[in-house]
């Protein structure tokens, strides 16, 4: 591939975006999406050509939040090498804490018109609202507890796991229980958060009717931006000095720690930073679906994500957005089609990408795959299985 | 249970709470009657039996009760007849000759039967006779009087719950009758049983400090709730109404003795918990202990082969209905080998097809097997349908073992512990003496070593693997008798299994048998603290914490896994 940064003289940072041919193809999707999405849904008559119905400003909506959490996984596994098993809950963190504000927007025009206290909290007799509540009326203080709380999770997980060094398969399991421990207090009544129910019935956000088309288009718009945003910001960290050094350990850890880099300082960051966009997706996901509830906890949804990002192509970052697509795409049109198909669909496909596909979709396009400093493992099934053979004397 | 003698106050009172206020009273009465009367011979004369029933006939129900009480105190087996008969509302008293006489419809007409003799003496229909009426107090004393008659019942097991009955109303009134029933009580433990309701009685009827102090006496040696209760009781009466200090310092010790021994108690039902929640977490994570611990393969549907296990015992025993209905007794003897077979051929299949391509690279198998586990479920649910299904317990499995202390043994627990040791001991007598334990153990330490001695390391990696999936069936043949078998039956056990096959250290039974065990125990001793949720939770916190300190788990090994 030529390199633009000699033949133009460019900055470093117009340097990796322009190299960045996938990169520069999602955002211009995302830009135009942008621009045309709401223009078609409301510029539009319903029945015109060019017009973009509610539903699928909701299932945009949908796909690019989990695309943004599909990403936040990407940067931490397919740069780092920590495979989380618990990104959902930092994710629902997040939603938890938009969800939050939108019920306190409700006001009195709850079922029971408590001016304060949120529906649930009135029918478990709660007399005053929690501490932990307070604040939550107030937008700002809610997206910055989207962001702090699941950032400050994953700061003191991440600082105890990565200090003692629990790695690889073992950090994948803790992060799952992580994320069942939280399941199970979630689920709970006394925790405040609405129990097995969640937080719905929302009404509106910042003044504006969360059913109505115009905050819906803001809405996906927002989240496309964000999506655009958080990418810049992970392209920006993987190609960066730090980037080099986070490839540098997914491939050898021990080696980097020879070297004389604090591992788990970089793990951390990155860990840390990854969390915070699960939780603005989580952020984004609420008031655009108008529920969240414990489930998102579940392990099985946590898992679900990574799948997304290996369908796609880890290590590439658009690959995440890509796979987060395809997959729920695929879901929305099973569970439609035939609802009994899609598990079967969804468990053939974990096996057969990892067998045959380890780079994914964009690592099955040529030309993407040979471009891309994806894992190291060779792109079709069949030198794989050739690597493999070759291997079986060599395992110990 | 009474917990005090005194009246409710007016407006509070419960509507069946009139043994409350009532039963104190007749107590009296008859103690009065007991004390003026001469010593009455044990049993009625016929005569003495027609006189009070004749008085059942009373005209006020207050009047009736002491009847009632009168003859209940005297025990004889004649009286339970004529009172069960008025409870059943089927006492008459004949309109021409003004007798009371039991009435048995006959068709149209009604034959008297005479409460004495028990020979019908005549019949009438309806019009002649004149129905005694009962009310509800009366009812009540009908049944309290039935119960406490049947002291007296030649079958032990009616004598049992007689005096059980006893025991909880502790009605004074029933002293002397509970007296003549221990004299002649000739079973030895049900006698033991009569004296200490014998006591329980004398402590709240007691008048002198030195009856109270003997009743103290046999009470403090007891360990029962009941026992604490009644002494608590005391306790408070006799606080209140400035009993002897002796009395109430040696009441007081007696409650803290039975209350040491019930927590004693309370401990070690608190260790059998844990231990069946051991057991189980045994089972669902010993056959993970090979496929993760040995082998080092993440075999996210493990729950899965559990499940499988479970569904194969439910085949099992349909297939016991159509061909062998009277056998039905032995299907789960014989699913124990059919689920490890399927489940193990299942695991050798996926081995093959799936795993064998992925050594080395634990994420992607962790994904791949997760997936499998998804693909497992949605198959199960099309073949046998998203309901859970119904695997009935054998008999030998149904009952419990039941302790005064109210400590409860269920057999089906007890029989799953004692399973769980037994596969445990079967594995590691698999792993230590067998040619194929040998083999395995030796592909584990030094894979290229052993395969140029000879061994087939590949098909050791699928046996091993196909061992671990096998067993993992054995577990659901298990599980079926606690939980419902429904295609998520084994979502629940993989984080479990997980968390104890890493807390006891990957690679290590022994490990995995005591993390099991301490984790069931800590569980069920936090619970009654924290509550159900509440103490998973602390157990997972804790877990990770602890996975952050000692990474490798309570006995580290090396082996295959530890380097991935």
């Amino acid at each position: 591939m030529t390199d633009y940064r000699q033949k133009y003289k460019m900055t470093p940072v117009l340097g990796w975006l322009l190299q960045d041919r996938g990169g520069m193809i999602l955002l211009g999707i995302l830009l135009a999406g942008s621009i045309l999405i709401p223009i078609g849904n409301l510029m539009f008559p319903e029945g015109s050509a060019f017009h973009v119905p509610t539903w699928v400003l909701g299932l945009l909506g949908k796909y690019l939040c989990y695309a943004l959490l599909a990403l936040s996984v990407d940067l931490i596994w397919g740069f780092c090498g920590i495979l989380s098993l618990g990104h959902g809950a930092f994710f629902a963190l997040g939603g938890y804490a938009m969800g939050m504000y939108l019920m306190r927007q409700i006001g009195d025009r709850g079922v029971y018109g408590d001016p304060v206290l949120p529906d649930f909290m009135v029918f478990l007799n709660w007399k005053e609202l929690p501490w932990y509540w307070y604040g939550f009326d107030h937008f700002s203080f809610a997206i910055l507890m989207a962001m702090l709380v699941p950032g400050v999770l994953a700061f003191v997980f991440g600082f105890l796991a990565f200090r003692s060094r629990v790695t690889g398969v073992y950090l994948s399991i803790i992060t799952q229980a992580m994320t069942y421990a939280l399941l199970l207090a979630f689920f709970r009544n006394d925790m405040g958060f609405g129990g097995n129910n969640g937080l719905t019935d929302f009404k509106d956000i910042l003044g504006f009717d969360l059913q109505s088309d115009q905050t819906r288009c803001v809405l996906v718009v927002a989240s496309a931006l964000m999506l655009a945003i958080c990418y810049l910001v992970s392209r920006g960290i993987t190609q960066s000095r730090l980037g080099k050094v986070l490839i540098a350990i997914r491939d050898a850890e021990s080696r980097v720690r020879f070297t004389g880099y604090r591992v788990e300082y970089y793990k951390l960051f990155v860990f840390t930073v990854s969390a915070v966009m699960a939780g603005i997706a989580g952020a984004l996901y609420v008031p655009q679906i108008g529920i969240i509830n414990p489930g998102e906890f579940a392990p099985a949804a946590s898992i679900e994500v990574v799948i997304w990002v290996a369908v796609g192509g880890r290590g590439t970052l658009y690959g995440a957005v890509l796979g987060a697509f395809i997959v729920n795409y695929a879901k929305t049109f099973f569970t439609g089609v035939m609802p009994d198909f899609w598990l079967f669909f969804l468990g053939g496909l974990f096996i057969a990408v990892t067998l045959f596909l380890p780079k994914g979709v964009i690592g099955a396009i040529p030309a993407f795959g040979a471009a891309n400093g994806g894992p190291g493992a060779p792109g079709n099934w069949r030198d794989r299985l050739a690597s493999w053979r070759a291997n079986q004397g060599g395992k110990a | 249970m009474r917990q005090d003698f005194s009246p409710p106050a007016p407006g509070r009172m419960p509507h069946h709470s009139f043994r409350r206020f009532f039963l104190p009273l007749f107590a009296i009465m008859v103690l009065m009657l007991v004390a003026l009367a001469p010593q009455q011979a044990s049993a009625f004369s016929d005569e003495q039996l027609r006189q009070n029933a004749e008085q059942l006939n009373a005209k006020s129900s207050t009047k009736k009760l002491d009847v009632i009480e009168k003859m209940a105190a005297d025990g004889d087996p004649r009286v339970a007849a004529i009172l069960e008969a008025m409870l059943d509302g089927d006492l008459y008293a004949s309109k021409a000759d003004d007798k009371v006489v039991i009435g048995k419809k006959q068709g149209k007409v009604w034959q008297h039967i005479d409460v004495v003799s028990g020979a019908v003496t005549g019949e009438s229909g309806s019009a002649d006779l004149d129905k005694i009426r009962i009310n509800n107090r009366l009812r009540g004393a009908l049944r309290d009087a039935l119960a406490t008659l049947n002291l007296f019942s030649p079958d032990l097991a009616i004598r049992r719950a007689a005096v059980e009955t006893v025991m909880d109303t502790r009605d004074p009134a029933m002293a002397p009758l509970l007296q003549r029933a221990i004299e002649r009580e000739s079973n030895p433990d049900l006698l033991a049983r009569m004296e200490l309701a014998k006591a329980t009685m004398a402590l709240a009827a007691g008048e002198t400090s030195q009856e109270r102090l003997d009743a103290i006496d046999i009470l403090a040696s007891q360990t029962t709730p009941q026992i604490r209760a009644v002494l608590l009781q005391f306790v408070n009466a006799a606080e209140a109404e400035n009993y002897d200090p002796k009395v109430v310092a040696a009441a007081k010790d007696a409650v803290a003795s039975v209350e040491s021994r019930l927590k004693m108690w309370q401990t070690g039902g608190d260790v059998y918990r844990g231990i069946s929640l051991g057991s189980v977490l045994l089972l669902a994570a010993v056959g993970l202990a090979i496929t993760f611990g040995v082998m080092g393969v993440i075999n996210m549907a493990h729950g899965e082969m559990i499940m499988i296990g479970a569904y194969t015992t439910y085949a099992v025993q349909q297939a016991f209905l159509v061909f062998w209905p009277a056998g039905i007794g032995w299907s789960l003897a014989v699913a124990v080998p059919v689920a490890f077979l399927v489940s193990g051929g299942v695991g050798v299949v996926v081995e093959r097809l799936i795993i064998r391509f992925l050594y080395g690279r634990p994420l992607e198998t962790l994904l791949a097997t997760w997936g499998l586990s998804l693909f497992l479920q949605q198959a199960i649910r099309s073949i046998f349908g998203a309901s859970n299904r119904q695997v009935v317990a054998p008999d030998f499995m149904s009952g419990a073992i039941e302790f005064s202390t109210g400590l409860v043994l269920t057999y089906n627990r007890l029989w799953i512990i004692l399973f769980s040791l037994i596969v445990v001991g079967g594995i590691a007598a698999v792993l230590r003496y067998t040619a194929f334990g040998l083999q395995m153990r030796a592909v584990t330490q030094n894979r290229r070593m052993a395969g140029s001695v000879g061994i087939r390391t590949g098909y050791v990696d699928a046996l091993t693997f196909g061992l671990g999936s096998g067993i993992a069936g054995i577990a659901g043949v298990a599980l079926s008798q606690i939980d419902n078998v429904s295609p998520n039956l084994g979502q629940g056990y993989i984080i479990d299994s997980f968390m104890v096959v890493v807390f006891g250290g990957v690679g290590n039974l022994w490990g995995t048998v005591l993390g099991a065990f301490s984790l069931g125990i800590v569980n069920k001793f936090l619970e009654p603290v924290a509550g159900a949720v509440l103490a998973k939770i602390f157990v997972l916190v804790a877990l990770i914490l602890f996975i952050q300190k000692r990474p490798k788990g309570l006995f580290a090994l090396k082996g295959r896994a530890v380097e991935a």
